[in-house]
Parts: C-alpha cells; sequence; structure tokens
C-alpha cells in the first residue's frame, strides 16, 4: 500500500522522471541527473523534508555502472519515496544534495570513500570511513575483499567467502 | 606590553579517550574555552561490513548485525531480518513476532540502561555504571536463557525465530519487568533533581527541531526537540501496530530533555513487554515455507524432502525475488534501516545499513558551538551513538 | 621427642627482653613472621596484584569488558581497582574489539607509551585473530601490531572468560617473564 503523499509526489515529479519502479510497498522514481536538485526540492517543499539515506549501488556489469540512491521521507503523512541517478562508470559526477539537505554532507562523503562517486558543489569532498591515503574505493564491485588465507600445511582451504558459491538468479521453476 | 596574538587554539580529542563512547576523534577548534568549530573525524572502527554483506548468503549475513549495533542486538537482528523477509514477501508467525517485540524491547532497556550508566560516569556518577550493568545483566541473563549467547544472539532468523523459548522464560522477563519501575524511579531520584546534574545537562548541546530534521537525525535525540517520529508508529513493522505506548516528545532539544526522553522510553518500553506477555499464545516461531527455513530437525529423520530443503538451504541458500526494499526498525538510537537489492541470485547485491548514529553525530558540531570544552563530553553523551553503527 | 607447645590464637608477638630470655614460644613466634624468598617474586607478586588496564575499548568486547568491571564480576577483587584513561600510568592493554586499518597506528602509539613491564591481553576474536571479518578493512589479529600475552577467544568473550584470562596472566607474571627489550 503506498501512501497517498507519496503517490501525489509521483504525480508531481512525473514530468522530471525517466522511470518508475514499484516492488512491494515501495515505488523509485528515476531521474536524470540534471534534473536530481529539482526533483529534491520539490519533494522537501511537498512534505518529504526528511533524507533518511543517500547511498550508491555499483552494477557492474550493466550499465550505467552507478545508481546514487536517495530515500525521503514525510513525517507527517508517514510516506517514503526514492529517487535514483544512474551514472556511467565514467563521468562518475552528480550534484550534490547538500544544498538541499545539509545532512547529505556525510552521506555522500561516505559514497565517494567507499564508491568514487564525486559530487559537484559539495562543501568539503574527502574520505570520512578509510584513512585519507587510502587507494581505491572498497565498494565496487572490482575492489576484492582482500581476505587473507589461513596458512595450513599441505592444504589450502577456501576463504570464507568462497565456501558457499554464488549462484545467479534461478529462472522461475515451471508449475508441474 | 606585547598583546597576546588572539589565535585559536585547535585541540584532538580522541580517538583514544575515556569518554568518547568509543574510538571517535573530534578537532576542536577553541577560542579559550569556548568552541568554535568541530570536526567529528570517524571511520577508526570501519569493518567493511556492507562489503561482507555482499560475500555471503542471506542466512550466513545473520552473523554481522549483532555486530554492527552491539548494544542493542537483538534490534539490530530484528532489523536484518525484517527486510530479508520483505524481500521475500514473507511474514513470520504470531507467536515469533510476538518474542521477537519482547526482546527488542529489552534490548532497548538495556542499551538504554547503558547510556544511562556511561552518560552519568560521564558526569562523574561513578556509581550509576554499576547500577546500571546490574540492571542489565537480569537482561543479558534473559538471553542468554532465549539463545545461548549474552550479546550476539544470531537467534532471528528470517521467517521466525531459531528456536522456542525455554520454560521459565516468562517467569523471568516478568519479573524483570515488574521490578524495573522501583529502579528507575531511584535513578531519577538520584539524578532528575539533582542540581549537579541539571546544572551539566540543562541549556547544554542544544539542537533545534529544525536543525534536527535537516540533519537526518532520529531517534531521542530528535524527539529530545520536538520532533515527532518513531519508526514504531510512523511505519509500524512487525506486529507493533497491535500495541498501546506513548512516544515521549522533549521540549527544549538540550541533553536534559533527551535525558527525559530516554527514562520514558524505557518505561514505555516495559509496557509493550507486558502487553506482549499478556499476547503470547502457542504455535510455531518459523515459518513452515521450506524454500526459506530450515525444516525442524525431528522432520530431518523421516522425510527426505526435508533433507533435500535442508542441504539446499544450507549449501546454496534460498534465492529473493529480483527487487530492492528498505525496512527499517526503531534502535535506542534512531531509525535503523536496511536497504537490500537483490538480482535473484543467492546473495544479495546491495546490503545498505541505514546508520541512524552515523546521521545523528552529523549534528554534533552544530550542537556543541560556543559550547565549553567540558560540555562537550555531555554532548556526545546525550547523542548516545555507537562507533559500530556509526563506521559499519 | 617433646610436642610443641601449641601457640595461642591470634598474632604472636615475641616478649623475650634478651636472647637468654628466649622461650620456645618466642622462637616460634618470631618465626612466623619472617619469609625467605626472592626479590623477584616479591616483586612478581606485587605486579600481579595490582595489574592497572588501560581504557582501551574499542568494540563489542569492551562492553563485556566493562561489564567485567562491574559489580557481578568484578575485577577489581583481582587487582585491577582502575582503569586508568592514561597510558603512562597503566600496566595492561585489553585489546577488546576489532583494529581498523585507521585504528592500527594509534593502538601502536598507546602500546609505545605505556611504561615497562607492560602485558598485553588480546580479548576476543577479533584482536586474536580478525574473528569473524578477513577483510580489507581490519588488522587480522592485534599481534600483527603488538606482541600478545593472553589471547582470549569467544565473539565477545564472556566477563568470566576475560577474568579467566586475566588470571592466567597473573600467573605469568609469577612466573617472572623477562622483560621485553624495547624495540
Amino acid at each position: 500500500m503506498i501512501a497517498a503523499a507519496a503517490e501525489a509526489l509521483v504525480r508531481d515529479l512525473a514530468g522530471l522522471a525517466e522511470g518508475e519502479d514499484r516492488f512491494r510497498d515501495e515505488v523509485t522514481l528515476l531521474i536524470p541527473r540534471d534534473r536530481l536538485l529539482d526533483a529534491l526540492a520539490r519533494a522537501r517543499d511537498a512534505g518529504f523534508a526528511a533524507l533518511t539515506d543517500l547511498t550508491a549501488v555499483d552494477r557492474l556489469p550493466q550499465e550505467p555502472r552507478f545508481e546514487v540512491v536517495y530515500l525521503l521521507t514525510n513525517y507527517a503523512a508517514q510516506a517514503r519515496l526514492r529517487l535514483k541517478v544512474r551514472l556511467d562508470a565514467d563521468g562518475a559526477v552528480a550534484p550534490s544534495a547538500a544544498s538541499v539537505h545539509p545532512g547529505a554532507n556525510w552521506l555522500e562523503r561516505e559514497v565517494f570513500d567507499m564508491f568514487g562517486i564525486r559530487f559537484s558543489g559539495h562543501p568539503g569532498l574527502t574520505r570520512i570511513l578509510m584513512p585519507d591515503d587510502w587507494e581505491g574505493h572498497p565498494l565496487r564491485k572490482d575492489f576484492p575483499l582482500v581476505e587473507e588465507p589461513v596458512d595450513f600445511v599441505g592444504h589450502t582451504p577456501k576463504v570464507p567467502s568462497a565456501i558457499i558459491p554464488t549462484t545467479p538468479r534461478t529462472p522461475p521453476t515451471p508449475p508441474r | 606590553m606585547s598583546e597576546f596574538s588572539r589565535e585559536t587554539l585547535v585541540l584532538n580529542m580522541g580517538p583514544h579517550h575515556p569518554s568518547t563512547h568509543g574510538v571517535l576523534r573530534l578537532v576542536l577548534e577553541l577560542e579559550g574555552e569556548i568552541i568554535l568549530r568541530t570536526d567529528p573525524i570517524i571511520g577508526y572502527l570501519h569493518t567493511g561490513f556492507e562489503k561482507e554483506m555482499e560475500t555471503r548468503t542471506y542466512h550466513q549475513n545473520i552473523v554481522f548485525p549483532p555486530r554492527i549495533e552491539y548494544l542493542a542486538t537483538m534490534i539490530e537482528e530484528h532489523a536484518y531480518v525484517l527486510a530479508v523477509e520483505k524481500l521475500l514477501g514473507v511474514r513470520a508467525p504470531e507467536r515469533a513476532e510476538t518474542l521477537r517485540i519482547i526482546l527488542s524491547e529489552l534490548s532497548r532497556i538495556a542499551s538504554h540502561l547503558v547510556w544511562l550508566g556511561t552518560s552519568a560516569i560521564d558526569v562523574n556518577v561513578t556509581s550509576m555504571l554499576m547500577y546500571c550493568f546490574n540492571d542489565r545483566e537480569r537482561i543479558m541473563d534473559i538471553f542468554e536463557m532465549v539463545s545461548g549467547q549474552r550479546m550476539m544472539h544470531g537467534y532471528m532468523r528470517v521467517g521466525g525465530l531459531q528456536w522456542d523459548v525455554p520454560e521459565g522464560f516468562v517467569l523471568r522477563v516478568r519479573s524483570f519487568a515488574d521490578d524495573l519501575p522501583g529502579r528507575l524511579d531511584e535513578y531519577e531520584r538520584l539524578l532528575t533533581d539533582n542540581l549537579i546534574w541539571r546544572e551539566r545537562t540543562e541549556g547544554i548541546a542544544v539542537l533545534s527541531s529544525g536543525d534536527a530534521l535537516r540533519y537526518g537525525c532520529t531517534g531521542p535525540i530528535a524527539r529530545g526537540s520536538g520532533v515527532n517520529y518513531d519508526v514504531r508508529k510512523a511505519f509500524p513493522y512487525g506486529g507493533y501496530e497491535a500495541y498501546d505506548f506513548d512516544v515521549p516528545l522533549g521540549a527544549r532539544g538540550d541533553s536534559f530533555s533527551r535525558y527525559t526522553v530516554r527514562m520514558e522510553e524505557m518505561r514505555q518500553s516495559r509496557r509493550i513487554i507486558l502487553q506482549a506477555l499478556d499476547r503470547l499464545r502457542d504455535g510455531p516461531v518459523m515459518l513452515d515455507d521450506r524454500k526459506v527455513a530450515l525444516p525442524p530437525r525431528p522432520e530431518l529423520v523421516r522425510s527426505m524432502e526435508a533433507v533435500i530443503h535442508q542441504f539446499k538451504l544450507v549449501s546454496e541458500g534460498f534465492h529473493p525475488p529480483v527487487g530492492e526494499v528498505y525496512s527499517a526498525v526503531e534502535s535506542p538510537r534512531g531509525e535503523k534501516g536496511y536497504y537490500l537489492v537483490s538480482d535473484g541470485g543467492n546473495r544479495p547485491v546491495r546490503a545498505r545499513v541505514r546508520s541512524p548514529s552515523f546521521n545523528n553525530l552529523q549534528a554534533l558540531p552544530v550542537m556543541i558551538f560556543r559550547n565549553t570544552v567540558s560540555d562537550v563530553v555531555v554532548a556526545i553523551a546525550s547523542i548516545d551513538i555507537v562507533l559500530g553503527d556509526v563506521d559499519r | 621427642m617433646a610436642l610443641k607447645p601449641s601457640l595461642p590464637a591470634g598474632i604472636q608477638v615475641s616478649r623475650a627482653a634478651g636472647p637468654s630470655a628466649v622461650t620456645e614460644l618466642d622462637a616460634r613466634a618470631v618465626e612466623g613472621g619472617i619469609l625467605t624468598t626472592t626479590v623477584s617474586r616479591v616483586v612478581s607478586w606485587a605486579r600481579k596484584n595490582s595489574v592497572w588496564p588501560v581504557q582501551f575499548g574499542l568494540a563489542c568486547c569492551a562492553i563485556e569488558m566493562i561489564s567485567a568491571a562491574q559489580s557481578r564480576f568484578d575485577i577489581a577483587r583481582f587487582g585491577s581497582e582502575l582503569f586508568r584513561a592514561s597510558p603512562r600510568q597503566s600496566d595492561l592493554m585489553i585489546v577488546s574489539g576489532r583494529v581498523s586499518q585507521k585504528m592500527a597506528p594509534v593502538l601502536k602509539h598507546i602500546y609505545e607509551q605505556m611504561l615497562e613491564p607492560k602485558w598485553v591481553i588480546a580479548m576476543g576474536d577479533c584482536a586474536s585473530c580478525g574473528g569473524v571479518f578477513n577483510n580489507y578493512a581490519l588488522v587480522q589479529g592485534v599481534d600483527k601490531l603488538v606482541p600478545v600475552d593472553v589471547y582470549v577467544a569467544g565473539c565477545p568473550p564472556r566477563p568470566e572468560a576475560l577474568l579467566f584470562g586475566f588470571i592466567k596472566l597473573q600467573e605469568l607474571i609469577a612466573r617472572g617473564r623477562p622483560l621485553r627489550s624495547p624495540s
């Protein structure tokens, strides 16, 4: 059940969005990069004033590679809305939401630290979780987990993440 | 006579510091004793949880949540399993939901007791730490009775609970709930009307409700400033819609308001626990859906299909549908959410932990602006951060 | 052989005015008040019964360490009356919790500030070997940074387990581990 306020905002932003997705009781709008700040400002004025979360997803090997995800909440109307911006691997620059939501400051620093996505207009985009001289962006899919193998004599055990192999999506079983 | 130059002093506090409640580093720019600028530097406990969770199956990932927010372990597990259940589109049976609520509220009380003890000892009420941890030991005993572990339980599973609670659980919880108001009254007698406590917390580290909203603060720190938002009321989860409780709000946004909010929250948690104990009915504590939940042990002896399900679930894990969910719970610090992205495989593509302490800590420079250095300790204590949650 | 007369109860004091007035009881009273041992044993005994840890709580194990210091488990009865804030005033570093890459130089710095004799207890799995986490962010075991005397396993170890490790450390101190050269 998607809240009425969220539906109203979805209609309001329909001109800006280039895609919509609904799953369970959540609605996600895909916004192009240059309309993002406009969308965030309009959402804030419509009551979705809380930036609950700002994060990114690395969709390697899908293109465009990165997705920056904004989760907005309307406390009074008890509604949530998710906005997404898709970015290519080279040119992964998004406008900084810190002008609309001051709380985006550290969240964007974390996204920069973990994914390498830059935010133009950010007051001070530096690493926040890793040491300042760290190289690489840990949450990217091509950054390894760096697991230290256990030393055994005469036998090389699997690293923990390889014990249960990754199985990709299984196609739905046809009804008997 | 030469004049002293009016330069500001840069003072480094932490990461190894008795009162920063963990490995937090603050770089303070002072004019005399007045703080002008604060730069919190975090990352000293960064563990790479989100990356680890991408490399494990959904079931294996249950290990990680209690280590993220290690003071409210049951609530953290609750958050994760609710997110996975939302992704799968299942709901745990009623007895499991009621037990989860009891354990979550006990976890909330345990976390607030740690907050109270450590805040008080920061203001040098040294005996409070002893009293609060003593009460907390009773809750630890209940957790140990239920799951075998005092802290990192792994008790809440996707689809329900690991196993049913033993006999004597209800009696223990009820006895703790009966003793709690007396203990809280004692703590309030010691602190609330204590001149020293009031002098040190009233008017200190004020956060306006506008700032709380702008910085994305949630939890007692926002409710202490008057922002009426509790995830249990706004987006009820796991059965909370059926319970009757109040959400305390503070008026002035200072450390004292947050203190009163948390004390009252402990009483409201007790109210929820008593209602849940009355609602507790017999029934299964785990889903019947063999594609998601492990079959009960006795069935493995009788049914080949159960063995196959067990094998598939343990060696490969279940495959949720393609999609993404965000599911939040009210942790003692604020809104704790899990954003899971699934591509249909047996591991999450992205497991994002929306950490309340991370957002709350952002408001620290605003809160301690133009306070004195001695108030920094009280301010950090009143935000109630868990560095494991901040750094993940 | 005559049976020795039994000493009356209480502390025995020799009231002999001079060597000629010494009785059996006086001799035994004096013997009862003399202890012979080596200096190193007395020093070790004093050291092991007053080990003061530095407050070095990092993560979840720190909560169990605090519980071990509170009234139910009470580490003070073993001599750790106080957890000092300053490393210069402490003997023991209980590394309780996971050590991240950013924290490693800080840990080394704190360890170097402690004065000899100093000991290290690696409390918990993360401090002993990296624990549940085997990844880019954590140092896999604090013994990669500082020499460790006692490893206490557990995730987190119960307060009783930490106290057991503490008692083991006391036995180690009593045995007189040679002081390490500052390196």
